[in-house]
C-alpha cells in the first residue's frame, strides 16, 4: 500500500551535480519542487576527482552561472586552489580550474538548497515512476510514499545497476558503496527506453601523512583573485597545492605482469570506458612506449588527509595498487584509505531525448547527467539546470530553454548527446564546439544573462549590474572606434613600450588596440575612458574589438547555422514517405526525430542530397498547407 | 529559402558554339553588374540582352566578350532575378567566365539547385516535387560519381595527404587546450604550425598550378603544330580556327608575335602555341631551327604532326618523330588529294601508338576524323562529356582556392601574433575545405585522433 506524500510541480531523483541543479532551477522558475535524494548527507557528493572546471569544463560552469546556477557560487566559497588555465593562449580558450574542498562543497551546497524557495528535500530510495499513459504522474519511493507531479527528472548518474569492481571482486553498488537502484532501471526498460552500458573507474585515496612529499614537485594554485561565479565578491586567497609524480618503467611492469587480473582485460568489465579518462592499464597497454605518465597529487579538502591519486585509476586488485604505488617517487610507504575501482552502469541512450532533455517516448519524464552517457560534474550541472528549467516550463505551460550551439557549451553538449549519441562515456571538449570563439570564459554572462532574467532565473538587482555592465562595455568600444590617436612624441613613447612599431600617423584607438603588442592598458595610458571600468569590462572591451575580425566571420558562420536551424521539422512528417531519401537517412531521421533541418543535417549516416530532399518536401508541405 | 546568389553552366559542354552560364538570386542583376562593360545591367529593362565585355576582377582586364540577357522576378525560371551569360562555346571561355563570376562572389549551385529553387519558389507545380527530388538524387549521385571518378587516384591521395597532415596539426592544437598539464606533447607554436601549413599551402599551390584538369580548363590544352614547309599547317591552323571559332588573345607584356589562339574542338580546348610563327613565316621548324622547335614541343600537351602525303618520308619528318618522341601526338597524312608517294607502313611505325588520319585540309575532307581523334585524346576515350564532368572540376579549383585563402588567412593570423587557437579557426576551415573535394564528412575525426595519438588522463 502506499499513501499520499504529496503533490508537486516537479519531482527530481536524485542529488548529484545534475540533480541539485535540476532542483534548484525549477524552484527558481516558480515550480513547487521536490528533490529525493538517497542520503541526503551525499549531496552533490564528488565520487571522483576533487576539482571543478578545466577547458570547456570551467566554461560549463560559467554558463550554469550566468543562468542562475549553483555550482560556481558554491565553489567559490569551497576550493583549496584555484587557476585560470590556457593564459598564454587566445581568450576562447581560458578556463578556470579549482580543486574542490570536497566536504566543505557539499556542506554549502546543502545549505543552498535548504534555503531555496519552492524546494523541498527528502531522503528516500525511489522505487518506481509512476506512469499512465506514457505520461509521468509521481514516483513512488521504497518506504511507499507516493509523491505526485506531471513532470519528472531522473539524475540517477551511475546508481543505475551499478556494479562496482575491483579485480575479481565484483558487487552492485553505487559509487562509494552507496546502495544502487536496479527497478528503476528495470522499469525504463520496460517503458521502451533503450540503455547501454558503461564504465568509469577512480583511483585510490591515500593517506597525506604517508606521501613524501620531496621527491614530488609542487603545483601552487594561484595569488591573482578568481572566481567562476560573476556574483562573487570574496575571494580565497589561502590555496592549498597539489603535487606531481611519475610512474616508471618499474610501474609499467607491475601493471603488466598482472594485467591478467585486470577485470578491463579478464573480460568481467563489459561497459565501454572513456577514451579521455583511461585507466593506468590502459595507459600502459596503448602507449607502451611511453616511459612515464604524471600522477597528479590532490587534496581531497583542508580538514581530511585524503589524497586523490589523479593519473591512476584503476580495477587492479588492492594488493597490486600497493604494489604500484611503491615504485613511485613519493608515494613508496603511501597508505590506500581508499582503494582505486571501476564502476559499470547503465545510462539512457541519449538520443530517445528531445533537446529540452524530456524523454520522447514518456511525457514530463525527463532524465540529465551522467544517466544521459556524460561523465564529469560539469557536464551533469549544465544538463540539471537544463532539465530543471524545462520540467518546470512543461507543468507551468510555459516554452522550454533550448541553447544552440553557437550560444553555450551547454547548447553544444545536449546538441551532440540528442542528435549524434554517443558510443562512450562523453566528455565536453573545446573542439566539440565549432563557435568556440564565441563561446568563452569571459563572456558567459554576456551569452545567457538576458535569457535566465527572462526566465526568472536571474534576480532583478543581479540583472540591472549585468545590463550596466554590457552597457558601459558597448559605450567604450564605440569611443574607441571613433577616437583618433595622434602621433605625438608622448604617444610614440607609449607605443613603443609596448614593441610595436611607431605611428605613421594618426590612428584609430580601436586600430591600435588591434595590434597584437597593444592591449588595453596602453589605450588606457593614450586615451583614458571618462567612466571608471571594472576589470572584466576593459577585458571584453579588448578582447571584442582585438578579435572582432575572427569573431564577424564566425559570426556569419552562425547565421548560416541558425537559417538552417530555424527551418522546422513538422511533428507528423513520414520520412517513409519521402520519395529520394536514402533508406539508411530515413532510419536515422526515425530514430532521432530532429525538430530542425539543421538539426537533421548533424545526424550521422544523412548526407547533403538527403538534406535537399527534406527541405524540397517540408516546403512543398507547406505550399500545400497555404494552397490546400 | 537562401536566396544567396548561385551560378552554373546551365548549356550542355562541347559542341555548342554559345554557352550560358546562369546566375540566379537576389543580387543576380547587381553581381553581373560588377563584371560587366558596356552597360549598367541594373537599369536595364527585364527580359532585355546586351553586348558587353566581362571583366576578370583580379586584374582588372577584359577576359571574355559576352552577350548578357537580364531577367527580373518574377517571370523567371527561379522566380528570382536572373542574369544569362552567353559565351563562347567550350571549355574554356565557359569555365572562365563561371570562375570570375565565382571570384566575384557568386556560390556554385549544387546539383539540381536551380530546379529545386524554381519549385521552392512555387513556379513548378506541387505534381513535380517528386520528380524534383529524384532530380536532385540523381544529379547528386552522378555529380559525386563523376567527381569521384574523375580525380585521379594520386590527387585524391595527394588531398588525404593534406588533411592527415592538417589533422595531426590541429590534433596538436587541440590537446595543448583540452590538457594543458600533459607534459608529453610538443607546444605547437605560431612558428610550428607556420611551418606544417606553409607545407600544405605549397602542396595545394602545386596543385592548383599543375593539375591535369585544372590547367587544361584554365589554360587549354598546349597544342603545337609541326612539320616541314608546306605540309599544310597554316591550312591545318585555318581550319581548326575557322570551324571552330577561335578567341584570339594577346599574350600580356609581349609584342604581337606571339599570340596563342584558343579553339574549341568538341568541347576540348586547345591553345594553339606560337602559331604566329606559323602564319608569318610558313615554318615554325625553317624560322626557329629543330633545336628551338624541339624547346616548344616540351611545353605542349599535344603535338600535331603533319606529313605530306604526296612527298616521300624525309630524314626531317624523322627528326621531328624523334622529337616529339613520348608526347601525346597525332600525325596527318595531309594531302591526299595528291598522289600517295609516302610510305604509310613506315609512317605508323614511327607513330606507334599514335593515331595517324589522313586528311585534305583544302578539300575538307578527313576533319571529322581529326577532330574525334583530339577528343577522344583528352577524354582517353572513358569520359562523356556530361554537364557535371567539368562542374566538378570547377568545385574542385574553387574549393583548392578557397582553401589557399584560408591558409593565407591563417598565415596572416600567425604573422599578426594572434593565438595559436584563433589561427586554428583558418586552419580547421581549410580541412574541411579539402574535406569537401575527396567527400568526406566532419564527424569525429579530430577527437578520434587526439586520442589515438595522445595518452591523456585529467
Amino acid at each position: 500500500m502506499t499513501y499520499d506524500a504529496g503533490h508537486y510541480d516537479v519531482i527530481v531523483i536524485g542529488a548529484g551535480h545534475a540533480g541539485v541543479e535540476a532542483a534548484a532551477a525549477s524552484a527558481r522558475r516558480g515550480a513547487k519542487t521536490l528533490m529525493l535524494s538517497l542520503n541526503l548527507d551525499m549531496i552533490a557528493f564528488m565520487p571522483c576527482n576533487p576539482s571543478i572546471g578545466g577547458p570547456a569544463k570551467g566554461i560549463v560552469v560559467r554558463e550554469v552561472d550566468a543562468l542562475g546556477g549553483l555550482m560556481g557560487r558554491v565553489i567559490d566559497k569551497t576550493h583549496i586552489q584555484m587557476r585560470l588555465l590556457n593564459t598564454r593562449k587566445g581568450p576562447a580558450v581560458r578556463a578556470l580550474r579549482a580543486q574542490a574542498d570536497k566536504p566543505l562543497y557539499l556542506k554549502e551546497m546543502k545549505r543552498l538548497l535548504e534555503n531555496q524557495d519552492n524546494l523541498t528535500l527528502r531522503q528516500g530510495m525511489v522505487e518506481k515512476i509512476l506512469v499512465e499513459d506514457d505520461q509521468v504522474k509521481g514516483v513512488v519511493t521504497e518506504t511507499k510514499a507516493a509523491y505526485y507531479a506531471p513532470s519528472v527528472i531522473v539524475t540517477t548518474g551511475t546508481f543505475m545497476r551499478g556494479r562496482v569492481i575491483i579485480g575479481d571482486l565484483s558487487y552492485e553498488s553505487g559509487p562509494n558503496n552507496q546502495r544502487p537502484t536496479v527497478t528503476l532501471s528495470e522499469q525504463l526498460e520496460e517503458l521502451g527506453i533503450e540503455m547501454v552500458r558503461f564504465k568509469t573507474g577512480t583511483p585510490m585515496r591515500v593517506n597525506s601523512h604517508t606521501i613524501d612529499y620531496s621527491k614530488t614537485e609542487i603545483q601552487p594554485g594561484e595569488t591573482e583573485p578568481r572566481s567562476f561565479s560573476y556574483e562573487t565578491t570574496e575571494f580565497i586567497t589561502d590555496q592549498i597545492p597539489c603535487w606531481l609524480t611519475y610512474t616508471n618503467e618499474t610501474t609499467h611492469e607491475v601493471i603488466n605482469e598482472n594485467l591478467g587480473l585486470s577485470p578491463m582485460y579478464s573480460g568481467m568489465i563489459k561497459g565501454t570506458g572513456p577514451r579521455y579518462c583511461p585507466s593506468i592499464e590502459d595507459k600502459v597497454v596503448r602507449f607502451n612506449d611511453k616511459p612515464r605518465h604524471q600522477i597528479f597529487l590532490e587534496p581531497e579538502g583542508r580538514d581530511t588527509e585524503e589524497v586523490y591519486v589523479q593519473g591512476l585509476s584503476t580495477s587492479l586488485p588492492e594488493y597490486v595498487q600497493k604494489q604500484m604505488m611503491e615504485t613511485v617517487p613519493g608515494l613508496e610507504n603511501a597508505e590506500i584509505m581508499r582503494a582505486g575501482y571501476a564502476i559499470e552502469y547503465d545510462s539512457v541512450v541519449p538520443t530517445q531525448l528531445w533537446p529540452s532533455l524530456e524523454t520522447k517516448q514518456i511525457d514530463g519524464l525527463f532524465t540529465a547527467g551522467q544517466i544521459n552517457g556524460t561523465s564529469g560534474y560539469e557536464e551533469a550541472a549544465g544538463q540539471g539546470l537544463m532539465a530543471g528549467i524545462n520540467a518546470a516550463a512543461k507543468t507551468l505551460n510555459l516554452e522550454p530553454l533550448i541553447l544552440d550551439r553557437s550560444e553555450g557549451y551547454i547548447g553544444v553538449m545536449i546538441d551532440d548527446l540528442v542528435t549524434k549519441g554517443t558510443r562512450e562515456p562523453y566528455r565536453l571538449l573545446t573542439s566539440r564546439a565549432e563557435f568556440r570563439l564565441m563561446l568563452r570564459h569571459d563572456n558567459a554572462d554576456l551569452r545567457l544573462t538576458e535569457k535566465g532574467y527572462e526566465l526568472g532565473l536571474i534576480p532583478e538587482e543581479r540583472y540591472n549590474r549585468f545590463t550596466e555592465k554590457r552597457r558601459k562595455i558597448e559605450e567604450e568600444k564605440k569611443r574607441l572606434e571613433n577616437e583618433i590617436v595622434k602621433a605625438t612624441e608622448d604617444v610614440q613613447d607609449i607605443v613603443k613600450e609596448s614593441g610595436t612599431t611607431p605611428l605613421k600617423e594618426a590612428v584609430r584607438a580601436s586600430d591600435l588596440l588591434r595590434r597584437p603588442e597593444i592591449d588595453y592598458s596602453y589605450i588606457e595610458r593614450l586615451t583614458p575612458s571618462d567612466i571608471a571600468l571594472t576589470a572584466d569590462e576593459k577585458e571584453q572591451v579588448e578582447i571584442q574589438i582585438k578579435y572582432s575580425g575572427y569573431i564577424k566571420k564566425s559570426l556569419e558562420q552562425i547565421e548560416k547555422m541558425r537559417n538552417m536551424e530555424s527551418k522546422k521539422i513538422p511533428d507528423d512528417i513520414d520520412y517513409d514517405a519521402i520519395q529520394g531519401l536514402a533508406s539508411e537517412a530515413a532510419d536515422r531521421l526515425k530514430a532521432v526525430q530532429p525538430l530542425s533541418v539543421g538539426q537533421a543535417s548533424r545526424v550521422s549516416g544523412v548526407n547533403p542530397a538527403d538534406i535537399s530532399i527534406l527541405l524540397v518536401y517540408i516546403e512543398q508541405g507547406n505550399v500545400a498547407r497555404v494552397s490546400g | 529559402m537562401d536566396t544567396d546568389t548561385i551560378a552554373a553552366i546551365s548549356t550542355p559542354t562541347g559542341e555548342g558554339a554559345i554557352a550560358i552560364v546562369r546566375l540566379s538570386g537576389d543580387d543576380a542583376v547587381s553581381r553581373a553588374n560588377e563584371l560587366f562593360q558596356g552597360k549598367d545591367l541594373t537599369t536595364v529593362d527585364s527580359h532585355t540582352m546586351h553586348y558587353g565585355k566581362l571583366l576578370d576582377p583580379e586584374t582588372g582586364e577584359i577576359a571574355e566578350e559576352v552577350m548578357a540577357s537580364v531577367m527580373r522576378a518574377p517571370k523567371t525560371f527561379t522566380r528570382e532575378d536572373i542574369v544569362e551569360i552567353n559565351c563562347h562555346g567550350g571549355l574554356v571561355s565557359v569555365n572562365r567566365v563561371l570562375e570570375i563570376v565565382l571570384a566575384q562572389g557568386a556560390r556554385l549551385a549544387e546539383p539540381g539547385e536551380f530546379t529545386k529553387r524554381a519549385f521552392l519558389n512555387g513556379r513548378i507545380d506541387l505534381s513535380q516535387a517528386e520528380a524534383v527530388m529524384d532530380l536532385i538524387r540523381a544529379k547528386t549521385d552522378r555529380a559525386m560519381n563523376v567527381a569521384l571518378k574523375q580525380m585521379d587516384g594520386r590527387l585524391s591521395g595527394l588531398i588525404q595527404n593534406l588533411r592527415q597532415k592538417l589533422l595531426e596539426t590541429l590534433a596538436q592544437v587541440e590537446v595543448n587546450i583540452d590538457y594543458p598539464e600533459y607534459d608529453d606533447v610538443e607546444e605547437m607554436t605560431n612558428d610550428i604550425m607556420q611551418e606544417k601549413t606553409a607545407e600544405v599551402r605549397d602542396e595545394i599551390e602545386n596543385l592548383l598550378q599543375t593539375a591535369k584538369q585544372g590547367k587544361i580548363l584554365r589554360e587549354g590544352l598546349a597544342t603545337a603544330i609541326i612539320g616541314r614547309p608546306n605540309v599544310g599547317k597554316s591550312s591545318l591552323m585555318n581550319t581548326l580556327v575557322h570551324e571552330n571559332k577561335a578567341i584570339v588573345t594577346e599574350v600580356p607584356g609581349t609584342t604581337r608575335d606571339v599570340i596563342e589562339e584558343y579553339v574549341n574542338v568538341r568541347g576540348v580546348p586547345l591553345r594553339l602555341v606560337d602559331t604566329a610563327g606559323i602564319r608569318e613565316t610558313e615554318d615554325i621548324v625553317e624560322r626557329i631551327g629543330v633545336e628551338r622547335s624541339r624547346q616548344v614541343l616540351t611545353e605542349a600537351d599535344l603535338i600535331l604532326l603533319v606529313l605530306n602525303y604526296g612527298d616521300e618520308l624525309t630524314e626531317e619528318d624523322v627528326k621531328l618523330f624523334e622529337a616529339a618522341r613520348d608526347m601525346n601526338m597525332i600525325v596527318l597524312l595531309n594531302k591526299t588529294d595528291l598522289e600517295q608517294n609516302i610510305d604509310i607502313e613506315r609512317v605508323k611505325e614511327l607513330a606507334g601508338d599514335n593515331p595517324v588520319i589522313s586528311t585534305s585540309l583544302i578539300q575538307e575532307e578527313g576533319i571529322d576524323q581529326l577532330e574525334n581523334a583530339i577528343s577522344s585524346t583528352f577524354f582517353e576515350g572513358e569520359i562523356d562529356s556530361g554537364d557535371m564532368t567539368y562542374v566538378s572540376n570547377v568545385r574542385h579549383v574553387q574549393l583548392l582556392k578557397q582553401s589557399k585563402q584560408a591558409l593565407e588567412d591563417a598565415r596572416e593570423g600567425m604573422e599578426m601574433g594572434v593565438p595559436i587557437d584563433v589561427v586554428q579557426i583558418d586552419v580547421t576551415r581549410t580541412w574541411e575545405l579539402l574535406g569537401e573535394i575527396v567527400g568526406d564528412t566532419v564527424g569525429e575525426s579530430l577527437i578520434d585522433e587526439l586520442f589515438s595519438q595522445f595518452c591523456l588522463g585529467k
